[in-house]
């Protein structure tokens, strides 16, 4: 799974760069063709890609898999909904409770599941992220099991608010690019390769001195973090917030973007994302039956490339090699 | 507290702790022997459930309607892990989240396709009225029946799994596995008809349950959950275990939602009692997951040894 830390070649830089030129000047581009909602689109795109990048750190670097993530995105849209709903808009004040509520949250469930391994971790964070869908469903007060309707919208300056679906597209974009930026940072440091240590052998990386439970747990709780800042995104996207955003199948298809993408890979996240939404969308112009369609692709990933999207450039290259070495 | 009633939720809780215990009996085997997270064991339930449903439409009887979709199922379930469950056994468990997570979206849009969103199943007329099982209380006598199959598959899976040839090659499957394989057990073939005995269950289970719940796409996803905290209570690929944690899991979960709404009602203010009386209920059940775990890590009856 290690590769060698390199410094970007040439060509990915030159793509890097055009995706970053593609993405800013995609909603004018989307607005010259008049198709608006595929703005609407691109954010939720960009939206799930953060979660699902969230979640590839504590999954694909970490190593823990995690089965409740939704119980974060879900539980950071529910903070923001709510405290729209008790008339607090400032965005520093919805990032700051998010971020203080979910890494508060993701704290004490790591605390506990993290003393498990295997499967058993699998299904303690399954089990208090079902414990948080149960408890969103009965917050009488703030809709219950029926959802909350966002009266209003996080409000950046006086004026402009999430609500303008470009706006939430390039607040989302910029947090994304920032994710990904803290990630390709993060890896090759020395917190990061110990935390790619304690993946491949936690005991090795234990014996090597490392504190493996304190990391795990603060890799868990940042992820919960950021999962969260996803869901304050989600919920201004959708401006409306249910239960249904922390039940078990979202974090199901969370965990689905990272596999397809590529599990501990820093472009991971945002590949499955875009690959499985997009898929929903074209399949689903064509017909209803679009998990039918969904579920039959993502079998035959499973069975034929095994180490996701953002790892098949470098399969195609050892099966050239392959064939050009006799 | 009103015996009475305390002695009808403590039969809703069998019940529905026996039903549990069906629908983990053949997850639990291929969890714990194989390695396998299987998530599209409810899709077997919800498979069996309509098929049941659709027989009945075809025969009007409820009885070959259950009959035969125990038939079908456990076909179509041995199909399944010969065509594709099979091949994942060997792979992580990341890929078997993601192939059996696809498989759930496959199996509820084939149901949708096949036999709409939902179908009609009703239980036997015969067994429409209430029984008087004491004094005081009438008791649906279809409940009985639910729990007297229930009764009836436990004892004889209990003796499948303990007194039989089959059983033991199972039991050491689950102990040792490699181990076994040394001594020529064919696990492979034998987990074929262990999971097709699984998906049969589940059938059974899904028609018996079907007349109380809805038959409709999707419930199977509600019911995995519980199945899998019932395994991991058990501890992973103990028939046992699965039978002492579905009981656990049953009653915790039926008491619960009676039994401590009412209490909360009497010691909290009405509104609080209202707002966390479902909650609370609904979480009992990981609470008690969570309280196993932090004792014994490897559940109540650890398969391996």
């Amino acid at each position: 799974m290690t590769r060698p830390v390199s410094e970007p070649g040439f060509a990915q830089r030159a793509t890097l760069l055009g995706v970053a030129v593609a993405a800013l000047a995609l909603p004018s581009l989307l607005t010259v063709l008049g198709a608006d909602y595929y703005i609407s689109f691109a954010s939720r795109v960009i939206i799930y890609a953060i979660a699902a990048t969230s979640l590839n750190l504590v999954l694909g670097y970490g190593g823990m898999v995690s089965f409740g993530h939704a119980a974060f995105f879900g539980l950071g849209a529910y903070v923001t909904a709510i405290a729209i709903t008790e008339g607090l808009l400032s965005p520093l004040a919805h990032a700051g409770l998010v971020v203080l509520i979910c890494g508060i949250v993701a704290a004490a469930i790591g605390a506990v599941a993290l003393r498990t391994r295997g499967v058993y971790f699998i299904m303690s964070t399954l089990a208090f992220a079902q414990m948080l869908f149960y408890v969103c469903n009965s917050i009488k007060g703030y809709g219950g099991d029926e959802g909350l309707n966002l009266k209003a919208r996080t409000e950046l300056v006086a004026g402009l608010t999430l609500k303008d679906p470009t706006t939430l597209y390039f607040v989302a974009l910029a947090l994304l690019a920032l994710l990904l930026w803290a990630v390709s940072r993060f890896v090759p440091s020395r917190l990061g390769r110990a935390v790619v240590a304690m993946r491949d052998d936690v005991d090795r990386a234990e014996a090597l001195g490392f504190a493996t439970y304190r990391l795990q747990l603060a890799m868990f709780t940042a992820a919960g973090m950021i999962g969260g800042l996803a869901g304050l995104l989600h919920a201004n996207a959708q401006g409306y917030v249910s239960p249904g955003l922390l039940h078990w199948t979202q974090s199901g298809t969370l965990m689905v973007m990272v596999i397809l993408g590529g599990v501990g890979r820093l472009w991971g996240g945002v590949l499955g994302a875009a690959t499985l939404l997009l898929l929903q969308e074209v399949v689903g112009l064509y017909t209803t039956h679009w998990e039918l369609a969904v579920g039959v692709v993502l079998l035959a990933f499973v069975l034929f490339a095994r180490n996701g999207l953002a790892g098949l450039p470098q399969a195609w290259r050892e099966r050239r090699a392959r064939k050009a070495a006799p | 507290m009103d015996p009475v009633f305390l002695l009808e939720q403590s039969l809703n809780g069998l019940q529905f702790g026996l039903m549990l215990f069906l629908l983990t009996a053949g997850l639990t085997l291929v969890f714990g022997v194989m390695d396998m997270i299987n998530l599209a064991h409810g899709s077997l339930y919800m498979v069996g459930a309509f098929v049941a449903a659709w027989l009945q439409q075809l025969t009007g009887s409820f009885v070959l309607a259950v009959g035969g979709s125990v038939l079908i199922t456990a076909a179509f379930g041995m199909l399944l892990e010969m065509g594709l469950l099979r091949t994942l056994y060997a792979r992580d468990h990341l890929s078997q989240v993601l192939a059996t997570f696809a498989l759930i979206l496959i199996l509820n849009d084939g149901v949708k396709l096949v036999f709409g969103t939902d179908l009609p199943l009703s239980a036997p007329e015969a067994l429409s009225g209430p029984v008087q099982i004491a004094p005081g209380l009438p008791y649906p006598s279809y409940r009985l029946l639910i729990l007297g199959v229930g009764v009836a598959l436990a004892v004889v899976l209990y003796l499948l799994v303990a007194r039989t040839r089959l059983g033991a090659l199972v039991r050491a499957g689950a102990s040792n596995r490699p181990m076994a394989e040394a001594m020529g057990v064919n696990i492979r073939g034998l987990f074929t008809l262990v999971f097709g005995i699984g998906a049969g269950l589940c059938a059974v289970a899904g028609a018996l349950l079907g007349p109380l719940l809805a038959v409709q796409v999707g419930m199977g996803e509600h019911i995995l959950i519980l199945a899998f905290v019932v395994i991991v209570i058990g501890g992973i690929g103990s028939i046992r275990g699965a039978l002492v944690g579905a009981l656990l899991v049953g009653f915790v979960d039926t008491l619960g939602r009676t039994l401590l709404q009412q209490a909360l009602r009497e010691v909290l203010p009405p509104q609080w009692a209202s707002a966390a009386g479902p909650a609370l209920a609904s979480v009992m059940v990981y609470v008690l997951m969570a309280g196993v775990l932090a004792f014994k890590p490897q559940g109540l009856f650890p398969a391996r040894g």
